[in-house]
């Protein structure tokens, strides 16, 4: 495939935007600069759908598109499904040589939310990969359902106040623990399964190129700070993403056939739970007495959690 | 104002104006509207640079969101080290970067969230923001001094 030159950013830098501006996503969102990543990351010809999200209502305002390559909507849950028969009528007709241009490299992306992923398009997603097609799932993970205003989703964190997880004198905020949508995607056998971040945009844009080169279904889970619903400004989001990344809230690694497992960033000074929750919002009831406890108890998990991704990588399973 | 040359349209924003008068209303579109992004020929298109392109009237390249800004990043080309971070985080594609050279900013697609004056890492920064009435000459010439120690930059 043409895979773009990622070797530095001037490099980068000069690939030209396939998505354009005059979007209606949020200033600050980092929804848009992982799609840019993707939509820069290669030259192939794209074919994209996209689940309903702030993304999908913000890029495609009638009578705007924001997409230089085709692209469809349908439902909030069927982005897979979507872009999965795309995939199969281009095989299809490539066989018999329908196409335009035969020979024109062409990759399937969709993009979902963490509402349409973890949980309503769930099952279209597994469906999708269970089928084996050749495309990538990208999911802008922001931990809520931040387009109909800031839902807890199977996404939100513990301790995070949402709209339907609302933080008071007799709650915290979400009770559940986030779904482990990186395992429960590498379990289907898929060759390419990754959780990465804008702020990392070269460990970021090399799992791309690899997602859409990697034949068959891959998934990515990008961190995707919501300063909407997350409550911080604008300015911050790529330091925000940093506290995200450094505090290990949101480890960096990717699954290859659902079993070898590779950490991509060990931060080198790693900062606690703590700092990454005071730097939002949501999280502000937790720092009353009566809270204090939910802060360690989520800094426990986090530290399991990376227990057993070095663990897993080390024992190459 | 900036004069880049770099835009593939002038009169941006004006279909959007036009909007009310010859578009269909939200309730007199069927079902599954197909809105094509450029006019012709999409062939190639990603080896293409914007002003290279022809833009569709659909295609929100030739809107503008220019009016949801209040504050606004002047770009300060003399201390500018072009290591394209703006760039690469800008979420509204409106870091206008040509040979790896960082040439100025869309002011119809920027939002003015900042991000790209917080991820600059000169000193000072080559990107500040300034009141979106500012006047970009008196702007580049109040620009603040080498600081002795990274702090948060001010707003002037
Ligand atoms: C089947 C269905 N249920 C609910 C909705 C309403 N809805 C539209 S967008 C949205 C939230 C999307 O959340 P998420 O997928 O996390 O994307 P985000 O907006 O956070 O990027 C919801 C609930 C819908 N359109 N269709
Ligand atoms: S609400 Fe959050 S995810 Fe949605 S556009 Fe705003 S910042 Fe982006
Ligand atoms: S202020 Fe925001 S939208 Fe404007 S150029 Fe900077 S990063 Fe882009
Ligand atoms: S971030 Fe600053 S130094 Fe780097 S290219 Fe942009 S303006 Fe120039
Ligand atoms: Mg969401």
């Amino acid at each position: 495939m043409a895979i773009t030159s990622i070797k530095n950013l001037k490099e980068f830098s000069t690939n030209n935007d396939r998505f354009e501006g005059a979007h209606t996503l949020c200033p600050g969102c980092a929804h848009s600069m992982i799609v840019r990543e993707l939509m820069n990351c290669t030259d192939d010809n794209l074919v994209v759908a996209a689940n309903t999200g702030c993304l999908e209502v913000s890029t495609a305002v009638y009578p705007f598109t924001s997409w230089d390559t085709s692209w469809i909507h349908i439902g909030f849950e069927n982005a897979a499904t979507a872009v999965t028969g795309a995939e199969v009528m281009h095989k299809v007709r490539k066989k018999k040589g329908r196409l335009k241009d035969n020979d024109a490299p062409v990759k399937f992306v969709a993009f979902g939310g963490d509402g349409s992923t973890f949980d309503i398009g769930f099952q279209w997603l597994s469906g999708a990969m269970e089928r084996g097609h050749d495309f990538t799932y990208i999911c802008l993970d922001n931990e809520n359902y931040a387009n109909t205003g800031g839902q807890r989703s199977s996404a939100t964190p513990v301790g995070a106040t949402t709209s339907t997880s609302v933080a008071g004198t007799h709650s915290y905020g979400k009770k559940e623990k986030k779904k482990d949508i990186v395992s429960i995607m590498a379990a289907h056998g898929a060759p390419y399964v990754a959780q990465l971040a804008p702020n990392k945009w070269k460990i970021m844009a090399k799992g791309f190129q690899k997602a859409l080169e990697t034949e068959g279904p891959c998934f990515i889970n990008t961190v995707s700070p919501c300063c909407t619903e997350w409550k911080f400004d604008p300015k911050d989001t790529i330091g925000i993403t940093d506290l995200s990344t450094d505090s290990l809230m949101f480890p960096i690694y990717e699954i290859i056939d659902g079993h070898e497992l590779n950490i991509l960033y060990r931060p080198k000074n790693v900062i606690s739970v703590e700092e990454y929750m005071a730097s939002q919002g949501r999280y502000k009831h937790l720092f009353k007495p009566q809270y204090r406890h939910i802060i360690e108890q989520v800094q426990k998990d986090v530290d399991a959690k990376w227990d057993l991704l070095q663990r897993r990588e080390e024992a190459r399973i | 104002m900036q004069d880049l040359k770099l835009l593939a349209n002038d009169n941006r924003g004006r279909s959007q104006l036009e909007a009310g008068f010859d578009l269909l209303g939200w309730d007199e579109v069927t079902q599954g509207s197909v809105l094509p992004s450029f006019d012709g020929d999409a062939t190639g298109i990603a080896n293409m640079k914007a002003e290279e392109r022809t833009y569709s009237g659909y295609n929100s390249y030739t809107a503008t969101v220019a009016s949801w800004r209040v504050i606004k990043p002047v770009f300060n080309r003399d201390i500018c080290i072009d290591c394209q971070n703006c760039w690469v985080w800008c979420p509204d594609s409106s870091i206008l970067s040509r040979d790896k050279q960082m040439l100025g900013i869309d002011y119809d697609h920027c939002k003015g969230c900042e991000v790209c004056v917080e991820v600059c890492p000169t000193n000072p920064k080559s990107l500040l923001m300034f009141n979106e009435h500012a006047d970009l000459e008196e702007s580049l010439a109040s620009w603040p001094e080498k600081k002795k120690k990274e702090k948060k930059s001010e707003e002037a």
